[in-house]
C-alpha cells in the first residue's frame, strides 16, 4: 500500500480527535450550556472548513508549489502560499497538495475547537464562528504555511544548515500552540465566569458537569491523534510507510505516560487523582507527543508524554491562580504548554545539531507573532461584535438564552452556586 | 500595560528573525535567538500582569 493512499485512511480518523476535544470541552462546562457547547464544537469545525476552503489553502499551500518570496540576506524566505481561492485549479486526485488539503481543513477545525474549551459558558456562538473565521482564514493558515507550506521555518535546515529546520510532525506548533494561544487571547477578551473569582481574587471551583463525556472524549482523541500524525509524518515529513508503526507506538506512549504522571502528581498534591486533570495530562501528552513522533525512540516518547502530564498539572493550576485567567477546558495549560513543550522536546530529542535553534525559533514565532496576531484580530472583533454574552444570558446559561432550549430539560434546576451534594 | 506587553513580544520576535537572517556563525545566532525569547517573556509577564491586575481593579 503505497504512502498516499496510507496517508488518506489516516485522515479518516481525525474527525475523532474533533470528536474527542468537542466532548471535553462540554464535558468541563456547565450542565446549563452543555447543548451550547456541542453546537458551537459542531458550528467551528464547519466554519473553519469553508473559511479554509476559500482561502485557508490559498495561503498555506504546499511545498514546491507556488508562493511568495523575499529576499533578505542573500537568502530567499518563503512567507506565503500563492495558490488560487477557492482550491481553484486544484486537482483533488489523491496528490500530496490534494490530502494537504483535507488533512490542512481538519487540522483547521481541530485548531478553533480548542478556544472553546477557555471560553465555555459565556462566548458567543455568533462571536466563536466569527473568530473562527477569523483563525481559519488567518492565523493557522499563515503559521501552517511556514511550518507544513515550506515556508521560512520549515527551510531553516536549507537555509541556515540548523538541523532538519523546524521539526513539527503531528500539529504541536500550527494545531495546539496556534489553538492553546487563541484560546488565552479569547480568555482575556472575555474575562472570566461570574463567580469565577472573589473580590479578592480567589478563584472559586466551577468544576465540569460530566466527567464521563471527558473521559470518553480523551479515548476519541487518542484514535483521532493516531490518524493525525500519522498522516502529517508522512504528508510533511516525508517518513516511509513502515515507521507509521514507530508514530503509533509513540503517540500512544506519549498519551499513556501523561496521563499516569497526571494521576500521579494529583495524587500526591491532593491526595486522590484528579480524573479531569488526568483527562488534561492525557490530551497534554496528546499535544506534546505531536512535534516529534515520527523521529523520537519510543523511551523518549514516554519523557516526554511524562513530562507533559506533570506540566500541565501546575500549568493549569498556574493559569487559573497566578494569570487570574478562567479556562474551564484547560486550553492554555494543555494545549498552549503542552504544544510548546513538545516544540523543545523534538529539539532535545530528535534530529541533528541546530534542531533545537530551529525549534526555539517557532516557539519565538508562536509567542512573539500568532499571540498578538491573535489577540488583536479577536479585540479588533470585539469592538464590533460584543464577544461576551449578557449578563442574563450568563445566569440563565447559554444553552436558554442562545438556543432556547437546555440540553438536559428532565433536570432544570440551576443553582446560583456550586453546592456540591 | 498590556500594550507595552505586546509591542515586547514583536520586538523579541523581530529580534530572532534578524538572527536568523543576518548571523552566520550558529553561537552567535544562538544567543541573539535566545535574546529575542527573553525580550517576549519580559513582553508576556508584562501583558499577563496588566490582566492580573485590571481584574483586581475591576474587582
Amino acid at each position: 500500500m503505497n504512502a498516499m493512499t496510507l496517508c488518506l485512511l489516516f485522515t479518516l480518523l481525525v474527525p475523532l480527535a474533533g470528536a474527542g476535544l468537542a466532548l471535553i470541552n462540554v464535558g468541563l462546562g456547565r450542565s446549563r450550556s452543555a447543548a451550547h457547547a456541542m453546537l458551537a464544537s459542531l458550528s467551528v469545525i464547519a466554519v473553519a472548513a469553508l473559511v479554509y476552503f476559500v482561502c485557508g489553502f490559498a495561503w498555506q499551500g504546499y511545498p514546491g508549489r507556488p508562493a511568495h518570496l523575499l529576499a533578505v540576506a542573500g537568502k530567499t524566505w518563503n512567507w506565503l502560499a500563492a495558490e488560487p481561492f477557492f482550491l481553484r485549479g486544484l486537482a483533488l486526485d489523491g496528490s500530496p497538495a490534494s490530502l494537504a488539503v483535507w488533512l490542512g481543513m481538519l487540522s483547521a477545525g481541530l485548531a478553533a475547537l480548542i478556544p472553546l474549551g477557555s471560553g465555555a459558558d459565556r462566548w458567543r456562538l455568533g462571536a466563536s464562528c466569527v473568530s473562527t473565521a477569523l483563525l481559519a482564514g488567518f492565523t493557522y493558515p499563515l503559521f501552517a504555511h511556514w511550518v507544513w507550506g515550506g515556508g521560512w521555518l520549515a527551510q531553516l535546515g536549507a537555509n541556515n544548515h540548523l538541523g532538519m529546520g523546524f521539526l513539527d510532525a503531528g500539529g504541536s506548533s500550527s494545531i495546539q500552540a496556534v489553538g492553546g494561544l487563541t484560546a488565552l487571547s479569547v480568555a482575556w477578551i472575555l474575562g472570566p465566569r461570574r463567580g469565577k473569582y472573589a473580590p479578592d481574587g480567589a478563584p472559586s471551583a466551577i468544576p465540569g458537569h460530566n466527567a464521563v463525556l471527558v473521559l470518553f472524549g480523551c479515548l476519541a482523541a487518542w484514535l483521532g491523534w493516531l490518524g493525525l500524525n500519522s498522516a502529517g509524518s508522512i504528508l510533511y515529513c516525508g517518513i516511509e510507510p513502515g515507521r507509521l508503526v514507530l508514530v503509533a507506538v509513540n503517540t500512544t506512549l506519549g498519551a499513556a505516560a501523561a496521563a499516569l504522571a497526571s494521576a500521579a502528581t494529583t495524587r500526591a498534591r491532593f491526595g486522590k487523582p484528579d480524573a479531569s486533570l488526568c483527562a488534561n495530562g492525557w490530551v497534554g501528552g496528546l499535544a506534546a507527543g505531536s512535534a516529534g513522533c515520527a523521529h523520537v525512540a519510543p523511551a523518549v516518547a514516554v519523557l516526554i508524554g511524562a513530562a507533559a502530564g506533570i506540566f500541565v498539572v501546575f500549568a493549569v493550576e498556574w493559569v487559573e491562580l497566578r494569570m487570574a485567567v478562567d479556562d474551564p477546558g484547560g486550553a492554555v495549560a494543555v494545549h498552549a504548554v503542552g504544544g510548546a513543550w513538545g516544540l523543545i522536546a523534538a529539539g532535545l530529542f530528535a534530529g541533528g545539531e541546530g534542531q533545537l535553534l530551529a525549534q526555539l525559533a517557532g516557539v519565538a514565532t508562536l509567542l512573539g507573532f500568532v499571540l498578538p496576531l491573535s489577540y488583536g484580530l479577536n479585540l479588533a472583533l470585539d469592538r464590533f461584535y460584543r464577544q461576551r454574552v449578557a449578563t442574563e444570558g450568563e445566569r440563565r446559561g447559554m444553552d436558554l438564552f442562545e438556543l432556547g432550549a437546555g440540553a438536559y430539560p428532565e433536570f432544570m434546576t440551576h443553582t446560583e452556586d456550586f453546592n456540591q451534594r | 500595560m498590556k500594550l507595552a506587553g505586546f509591542l515586547l513580544l514583536l520586538a523579541g520576535w523581530v529580534i530572532v528573525l534578524a538572527a536568523l537572517a543576518l548571523l552566520k556563525p550558529v553561537p552567535f545566532q544562538a544567543a541573539f535567538v535566545l535574546a529575542g525569547i527573553g525580550t517576549e517573556l519580559v513582553g508576556l509577564v508584562l501583558a499577563i500582569r496588566s490582566h492580573v491586575t485590571a481584574r483586581t481593579v475591576r474587582g
